[in-house]
């Protein structure tokens, strides 16, 4: 337990210094927000029936920012090997990097969210609901993010690779997610919804530690 | 504790090409065995393979305790192998003090280990300075302290030396007198010679 905490701590401070990557997805998820009114048009009408939608598609793509670095350099720099000889099986390590990303992107992405989503004409009332679905969306995003990464390891151009390889799995979440969204806003409870997302997120929690622990130990054989 | 290593007809490839076959030596407490051979021989990923990375194609490799029970491999390499490389894992832009904690703690710290491993390596100096900022001899011996900040029986060492000059390079022989003498094992990838007496172990010439 004690290992798992001083990793989870050096994670996430790895994750905060040296170049800010959570700002970065954050300032970049803002970017993708702000171009959407400029090329559709700044009409409401048109803008709030999809702000839920964008803010989902903007989450996705923001999520894929770090994932680059998640394993790739510490496969180069050796600290992958480190990781490995230490008490805890790489199963638990996948796991742990998986939930500091989360808490190091995943997290500032979800408070960002809500603002987006106002900017883009959502009503206020529905803020909660946003950051609390990025949230959730957001804890499966990191661990099926994690898994492409893992399973890019070593190749060329791993970074479009993992894109490739991991917006499709994230497919599920945009879709219950703005779901959610969408339901709330017309009146309906959003739980539905929310319960389909948890339960992906589950999934995902479940079945990308031993495929990632997996595909890390190829990647240093 | 690792008290013997015992290696038996192991057959390393990489890819289709194989490194070295029928394979066999034992090493046992207090023994340090230096491996040597050309380039491309197969010395790193012997290294490797006994540290679990590469999966051997033949043969076997087995920990012993003190009694003679063999150890669950998987066990003994997440408690008690040390495999210190070319590539030592740290961080640039981490400070080395914060480097050396992470590393030692992460492997299982003594108390006072990571003192004892400041003393010895000469660390005080460097601890506030970023990794990246230090040269290639500090940045070894800030690997090296790991192996004295957190006590494992078998170190597997890759070139441990290179980088050192003279008065380093007695510093870490000490240590490893001393890492035998409380009943260790050394398994070291050299080109030089250690300064500590080896008992060689050739994989010839590669190709």
């Amino acid at each position: 337990m004690r290992a798992a905490y001083i990793l989870f701590r050096r994670e996430l401070a790895l994750a905060w210094g040296g170049g800010g990557g959570p700002l970065l997805a954050c300032g970049f998820f803002a970017c993708l927000t702000t171009v959407v009114p400029l090329a559709a048009g700044g009409d409401p009408n048109v803008l709030k029936p999809v702000a839920a939608g964008i803010a989902w598609l903007a989450l996705a793509l923001s999520s894929l920012l770090s994932l680059e670095r998640l394993f790739e350099r510490d496969l180069e720099d050796g600290a992958l090997d480190l990781l490995a000889t230490g008490p805890l099986p790489l199963e638990a390590v996948f796991a742990i990097k998986a939930v500091s990303q989360w808490i190091a992107t995943g997290l500032p992405l979800a408070l960002t969210a809500p603002v987006a989503a106002l900017a883009l004409g959502q009503s206020i009332e529905l803020a909660p609901l946003t950051a609390l679905s990025a949230l959730i969306g957001g804890l499966g995003f990191a661990f099926t993010g994690a898994l492409g990464a893992a399973l890019a390891l070593g190749a060329k151009r791993g970074g479009l690779l993992i894109a490739v390889v991991v917006l499709p799995l994230f497919i599920p979440p945009v879709v219950f997610g703005s779901g959610a969204l969408d339901r709330a806003a017309a009146g309906l409870s959003p739980l539905s919804a929310l319960a389909l997302l948890t339960a992906y997120v589950l999934f995902a929690a479940v079945i990308a530690p031993p495929a990632g622990a997996a595909a890390i130990r190829s990647a240093q054989g | 504790m690792i008290s013997t290593l015992s290696i038996t007809d192991l057959r390393l490839a990489r890819g289709e090409r194989t490194l070295f076959s029928a394979l066999s030596f034992a090493a046992s407490s207090g023994e340090a065995v230096a491996l040597t051979g050309a380039n491309g021989a197969g010395k790193t990923s012997l290294l490797r393979a006994i540290a679990g990375f590469i999966r051997p194609e033949a043969g076997t490799i087995v920990f012993r305790e003190t009694d003679d029970e063999p150890i669950e491999a998987d066990l003994a390499r997440a408690h008690q192998v040390h495999l210190l490389g070319h590539l030592d894992g740290l961080k640039g832009q981490q400070t080395a003090r914060d480097e050396l904690m992470f590393q030692s703690q992460w492997l299982g710290h003594s108390h006072h280990g990571i003192e004892e491993a400041i003393d010895t390596l000469g660390l005080k100096p460097l601890l506030d300075l970023e990794v990246r900022k230090l040269s290639a001899g500090q940045r070894r011996r800030l690997a090296l302290a790991r192996l004295i900040g957190s006590p494992r029986a078998l170190w597997l060492l890759d070139e441990p030396l290179s980088p050192l000059d003279a008065r380093w390079r007695e510093v870490v022989g000490a240590m490893m007198v001393r890492h035998l003498a409380d009943g260790g094992l050394i398994l070291a990838a050299v080109h030089d010679p250690l300064p500590i007496p080896t008992r060689p172990l050739d994989l010839g010439t590669g190709r």
